[in-house]
């Protein structure tokens, strides 16, 4: 029995050290909101939170900070990224799992799921430097000329420019997250049991028809989660928009103009913040950012991929 | 018989759209790919990989000081990250199992997992850069640090659970204790896995740009000194690509290039790893 003490002692220590690295992720998580409350509290004290959302003054040579415009950027790039991109992800599922021959679906899938690899300041530069060329001699006169004559939204859809702005920043956004998308809506959609298919194809469904009245019904908590967490993304993307959102720290009157977002702000201006009230501004910023993105996660992952597990 | 020819042509228009779409989707990943090897191929040689940082408006130079510093902050990442999230994977498995703490936790490692990195940079800045007065490599690497840490703890984890109960038992009926179980018998029926995990979350952290923007910050020359500002091939591609140097435009694209297919690389690897071992 000689040496069991030791023994035990050794057992005693690896499970202090296992359960204080458990620790460590949840300490990170909390002091990253109370780091960013801690040092965005002089901005809090200046203008108040409520203020702060609500200005849309961007001046830091006056020291006047408003958050408005990199608010309204994020919101905005986010949802147009997510309604260009959730029908294109979701018909590459559907390729994926109902088209697609077995000997392709495999090479298919991972081309998509690589695209999800390229880091994203790749995205940025060619973003910068290839595409928004594009949109700018291709995609932005058919808008200006087609919705932008439109009544009332119009303006929205109008006016020209070099090319970077909200949509650009938007349509590169839009590339990015569609392989995250299309991976969640494809496992999802693997999850139904082949038996439930089988029997609408009995039935004389077309693919469609099972795509509609089968598959999706019961997906559909796994896909609305996989959209919501891909939202998420969207929005604390920060190098693939930088390059192309324009920088310009003002509401824009048309989704074609340069404007801004709580990343690209926080990208450009963090390492040149010379006044603390500057500083503690980026830091509100971060802050506002983290708990948005902490509700979406919450929703997607709490309220709909929950269930789908528990209901596996 | 009109329905039923309705309901064809649905059918075909989105059996059409999808493949489109599926088309589509792999054009976007040509055209990257594509541009990066018409833009950074030209530039590519011996001396991107060795040569020292050029100077504003040189024409000779290469990426070693990058190379280097993105080296050096990514494996001191590792050093720090993977040992905590094995052995934080381990908790949840081994002892937490289905406890409502080993849930809770797991739900907040995921919540850290969706936290943007940018925010994950300016949390290190304020710990780490803010005190010490200057920027550093080594909070770059705090800052990956973090956000490999919720990678490894999952895959941990989920590869640990996979280990048969049988195993633990004929271990324990030997005598052996537990961490004894677990460092000789589990990790090793595990460690594939585990391997996996590391190589997806070094894939993940390698390419990330704008949480090193304001912790290791960059620096223009060659230094293996970890507390002082370093560079890494992220932040240099976006200085140079920015910079108004045409010779620095074409490393930033040459940087671009050995960045992406280092990381997709890595990503094959990580995939062949885990299809080999876990796919009959």
């Amino acid at each position: 029995m000689k040496g069991k003490g030791k023994l035990y002692l050794g057992d005693r220590v690896f499970q202090i050290l296992a359960f204080l690295s458990t620790l460590i992720i949840v300490v990170s998580l909390f002091a990253i909101g109370i780091t960013l409350y801690k040092e965005a509290a002089p901005a809090i004290h200046k203008f108040g939170i409520i203020n702060f959302i609500k200005s849309p003054n961007w001046n830091p040579p006056m020291d006047e900070f408003g958050g408005l415009p990199a608010i309204y950027g994020t919101i905005v790039s986010t949802i147009i990224s997510i309604v260009l991109s959730v029908p294109v992800a979701i018909g590459i599922a559907i390729f994926l799992t109902e088209i697609a021959p077995n000997r392709l679906k495999s090479p298919i899938g991972i081309a998509i799921e690589l695209l999800a690899a390229i880091p994203s300041i790749i995205y940025g530069m060619w973003g910068l430097f290839y595409f928004a060329p594009v949109v700018r001699d291709y995609i932005q006169p058919v808008i200006h000329a087609t919705l932008g004559k439109l009544p009332i939204v119009g303006p929205w859809f109008s006016g020209f420019t070099p090319g970077i702005g909200l949509f650009t920043a938007s349509l590169v956004l839009a590339v990015m997250i569609l392989p995250f998308t299309a991976a969640i809506a494809r496992d999802s959609f693997n999850m139904v049991p082949p038996i439930l298919k089988e029997s609408a194809y009995a039935l004389g469904a077309t693919k469609w028809d099972v795509m509609k009245d089968v598959v999706l019904p019961y997906a559909k908590l796994g896909v609305i989660g996989g959209i919501i967490l891909s939202l998420g993304r969207a929005m604390g993307e920060t190098m693939a928009v930088t390059f192309v959102m324009g920088n310009q720290p003002v509401i824009p009157q048309s989704i074609l103009q340069p404007a801004t977002s709580i990343t690209v702000t926080l990208a450009n201006e963090f390492a040149e913040a010379d006044t603390k009230i500057y500083l503690s501004s980026l830091f509100l910023l971060a802050l506002i950012l983290f708990v948005m993105s902490f509700i979406v996660i919450a929703i997607g992952k709490f309220l709909f991929l929950k269930k789908v597990e528990r209901g596996k | 018989m009109d329905a039923f020819k309705r309901r064809k042509i649905v059918n075909n228009i989105v059996l059409i759209f999808s493949t489109f779409a599926a088309i589509f989707g792999i054009l976007w990943l040509i055209w990257i790919l594509g541009t990066l090897i018409y833009k950074g191929g030209s530039t590519l040689s011996w001396e991107v990989f060795v040569g020292n940082p050029p100077a504003p408006g040189d024409n000779t130079g290469g990426l070693k000081h990058a190379i280097i510093g993105q080296f050096l902050i990514v494996s001191i990442a590792v050093v720090i990250g993977v040992p905590i999230g094995i052995l934080a994977g381990t908790f949840l498995s081994e002892y937490g199992k289905n406890s409502r703490l080993a849930n809770i936790v797991r739900d907040i490692s995921d919540i850290l997992m969706s936290v943007p990195s940018i925010v994950i940079g300016t949390f290190v800045y304020a710990i780490l850069v803010e005190p010490f007065g200057h920027f550093m490599g080594i909070s770059g690497s705090v800052a990956l640090a973090i956000m490999m840490l919720p990678i490894i703890v999952r895959t941990t984890d989920d590869m640990l659970n996979m280990v048969p109960g049988e195993l633990r038992e004929a271990a324990y009926a030997l005598g052996a204790t537990k961490s004894k179980v677990i460092t000789s018998v589990v990790y090793k029926g595990a460690i594939t896995g585990i391997i996996t995990g590391v190589i997806l979350a070094v894939a993940r952290i390698g390419g990330e740009t704008a949480p090193l923007l304001f912790t290791s910050f960059n620096n223009n020359f060659l230094t293996y000194n970890v507390f002082q500002p370093m560079a890494s091939l992220t932040v240099t591609m976006y200085d140079y690509a920015m910079s108004p140097y045409q010779y620095w435009q074409k490393l930033a694209w040459a940087a671009a290039i050995i960045l992406t297919f280092g990381v997709l690389a890595l990503n094959l690897i990580g995939r062949a790893i885990a299809k080999w071992k876990f796919k009959k």
